[in-house]
């Protein structure tokens, strides 16, 4: 239990980003039916409102201190952060330091906006055509996207620590009865799960429990139906678009502190979020959360020292094995639904 | 001619001008002028125009004829790359066994990924191409196979190498460099006339003489029954499989011949330089290829030449293009307008390369779905049907 635990952890933090993000391309393409290579990309872009709002926090001026100098015997230049010089030093430093918590606020506008202007700028335009039209337009957005936050940012990926309270980590094993130093896991791993829990659990209640949600359920199900009743579905599909562009960025806001952003995370999270949304099932939202759990966690059973002696370097190529196995077994993924993107 | 007709036949013929006379074409400004920047005539450049335009000719036969978007044939380029280094690294640096064991291998890979992938048509395939090349990827750059069997098989990050120690049973006292038969890869000639000067390299000619023979086949494949088929596939697949036709042989046929396309450019992509290693493999790479098909024209014969070297000719240009240079360019301009001007080009080159592939690629696919060559279709019909309206209004004037 005590080699086991520590995996199914350890896949948890990767499963829920995988999880979020394949949540969000699903809903995409349950909704207006395209193929959205540029997911990826609003995940980077959330991780970046994360760097945006730490470095606007920090914004600092400049004072000399008299009473002390540094090594050039001038007076030493003391860099105070407006906020501190407001807000005094105990709640401006507080807002410092909850910087990566409260971009979780900051990003919700920019995620919209950024939702609905590709949405309404770009994707509407192709609903209609090929779905490789569709793969091959938001690749080249997500092309341009990587290079503005490369030309902004620079290439260097950039840290961006969590809050002073939740850096160390919790001895988990310690609480359930094991010896104590066995499994410790972050917090901050810890809250990204919870979080991601959360997220989750509200796009599904909302979907479920609201009238909105209901009329998106029924448009995902037969959008002509819905049309034809005087319901203009276009209009929600669109906002749909804007929640999923919002969960997507939310996966990346949270997401900084556990590895530092830089420009090509997005891409190298889109292939296997698109490999996470093929097993679980092309649009099937439940079939997306429960194979980027299990991916995660199967990922980072593939990397216990226990199953490298046996094959070494497995771990970096199991989830596109599984996914090949799962898809030559059941072809519409673990819980695909008849009939979607079939032909 | 050559049981083409004479449409094709003017086709090749033009496409045997082109790649015979690149190095007068791409050369056209004297040595010394200021446009000399834009010569793309130089050896290293030209080898991959052809060797792209293989790849892209090759991509076109499977996404062109059947509609199956592959995301991941990048892998067959590496695979053959690797293919070739070792020929090298075994026999000698004579290239004829490394170009035949690099398309032999990369047919082999694409019988098998084209197997499974094949078993899914539409966004799954594209994605199960996609998975593949990403795990071949992985494997490579951590030489996975070569760690379980306890030798170096990809050399991982660093690339695979050739190094004093190795075999190389058939080296003798033959050149050091890639050769065929003892004619060197890199050797070449200058002509100079006047302030011109042209190079023509071996090396170049060797890819595009192969790049004639793959361009010629592409011609007899599209016009086959074979061809015939593949398109039927295309226009509908249902249609195909209730008139009796088993369709998955001939998807797979296409598949593994356009493998083994990709497999030869990467084995003259160790022609050229004796070295492969995992970045080739990369789904990015896989993307840039679908870009120059797209971009010439899906589906037609010339257009994957034509994008595959307007995207090499771009990339090289405008990555060669510095600040100092935007700063010559536009010092015409007032100070503040000139500085404004480099910010906003500096956007798009240099290192900024990446963004214009992707508002080319974005542009290309929003307005252009049929590419270069049906930009060049509409033009020469819009130029005709004016031609055609002024006839028409002289034959009867306005009221």
């Amino acid at each position: 239990m005590d080699v086991i635990l520590p995996q199914i952890l350890n896949g948890l933090d990767k499963g829920s980003a995988y999880a979020l993000i394949a949540l969000g391309l699903t809903l995409i393409f349950g909704t207006l039916g395209v193929v959205n290579f540029a997911h990826g990309a609003l995940f980077m872009i959330g991780a970046f409102c994360s760097v945006s709002l730490s470095r606007i926090l920090n914004l600092s001026y400049v004072t000399e201190d008299p009473t002390q100098t540094d090594f050039l015997g001038k007076p030493l230049k003391v860099e105070t952060p407006y906020l501190e010089a407001w807000f005094g030093p105990e709640f401006g430093g507080a807002l410092i330091d909850w910087s990566v918590p409260l971009a979780i606020l900051f990003s919700i506008p920019i995620m919209i906006l950024v939702g609905l202007v590709m949405e309404r700028g770009l994707i509407k335009h192709f609903y209609k055509r090929p779905h490789a039209d569709q793969i091959l337009v938001t690749f080249g957005l997500a092309i341009i996207l990587q290079e503005l936050v490369r030309g902004i940012y620079g290439a260097n990926p950039i840290q961006t620590p969590a809050p002073d309270m939740f850096r160390g980590s919790i001895d988990f094993g310690a609480m359930l009865g094991f010896d104590p130093n066995v499994i410790i896991y972050p917090y901050w791993r810890m809250i990204y799960f919870f979080f991601s829990a959360v997220v989750i659990g509200g796009v599904f209640a909302f979907l479920q429990f609201t009238t909105f949600g209901m009329v998106v359920r029924a448009g995902m199900a037969d959008r002509e139906t819905v049309g034809l009743l005087g319901i203009n579905i276009d209009r929600r599909f669109t906002i749909m678009f804007a929640i999923a562009a919002v969960v997507a960025g939310w996966a990346g806001v949270m997401y900084a502190p556990i590895n530092a952003p830089n420009y090509h995370m997005g891409m190298d999270f889109l292939v296997l979020s698109f490999v996470v949304v093929v097993v679980g099932g092309m649009g099937s939202l439940p079939g997306a959360v429960a194979a980027g759990f299990l991916l995660g966690i199967l990922e980072s059973f593939a990397s216990m020292t226990a199953v490298k002696e046996i094959l070494d370097g497995i771990d970096q190529i199991i989830i596109y094995l599984v996914a090949i196995i799962i898809l030559l077994t059941r072809p519409r993924g673990l819980m695909g639904k008849k009939g979607v993107m079939e032909d | 001619m050559l049981g083409l007709n004479k449409k094709d036949t003017s086709l090749l013929m033009f496409v045997v001008a082109l790649s015979l006379f690149a190095p007068i074409i791409l050369n056209i400004f004297p040595k010394d002028s200021g446009f000399a920047f834009f010569n793309g005539g130089y050896p290293d450049l030209m080898q991959r125009f052809a060797i792209f335009g293989i790849f892209a000719i090759g991509f076109n036969i499977l996404f062109g004829l059947t509609g199956y978007l592959s995301f991941g044939h990048a892998a067959f380029l590496g695979v053959g790359s690797y293919a070739a280094v070792w020929m090298f690294k075994l026999l000698n640096y004579n290239i004829l066994p490394a170009l035949i064991l690099s398309v032999v291998v990369a047919g082999l890979v694409s019988v098998v990924i084209g197997w499974i992938s094949l078993r899914r048509s539409g966004i799954y395939f594209s994605i199960l191409t996609l998975a593949f090349a990403q795990m071949m990827y992985a494997i490579a750059y951590s030489d996975l196979f070569g760690r379980w069997m306890g030798i170096t098989l990809t050399n991982g990050e660093t690339g695979l190498q050739i190094y004093n120690n190795d075999p190389q049973i058939l080296l003798g006292n033959g050149p050091t460099s890639p050769h065929l038969f003892g004619l060197e890869m890199g050797a070449r000639k200058v002509l100079s006339i006047g302030p011109w000067e042209f190079v023509f390299p071996v090396g170049y000619y060797l890819c595009a003489i192969l790049l004639i023979l793959s361009f010629y086949l592409s011609i007899r494949i599209f016009r086959s029954p074979f061809g015939l088929m593949l398109r039927a596939i295309k226009s509908n697949q249902t249609r195909m499989s209730y008139t009796g036709l088993n369709s998955k042989p001939y998807t797979l046929a296409a598949f593994v011949i356009s493998g083994m396309y990709a497999g030869l450019a990467g084995g003259l992509l160790a022609a050229m330089d004796p070295l492969a290693g995992a970045e080739r493999m990369y789904w990015t790479e896989s993307g840039a290829v679908v870009i120059m098909t797209i971009l010439g024209g899906v589906g037609t014969l010339i257009g994957p030449i034509l994008g595959a070297g307007t995207i090499k000719y771009m990339e090289n240009i405008i990555s060669k293009m510095n600040e100092k240079l935007l700063h010559d360019w536009f010092s015409f301009l007032p100070e503040s307008l000139e500085y404004a001007m480099v910010w906003l080009a500096s956007w798009f080159t240099g290192e900024g390369w990446h963004m214009t592939q992707g508002v080319l690629f974005m542009l290309v696919i929003i307005f252009l779905p049929g590419g270069l060559v049906q930009g060049g279709q509409k033009l020469a019909s819009r130029f005709r049907r004016n031609k055609a309206d002024d006839t028409a209004t002289n034959a009867t004037p306005a009221e």
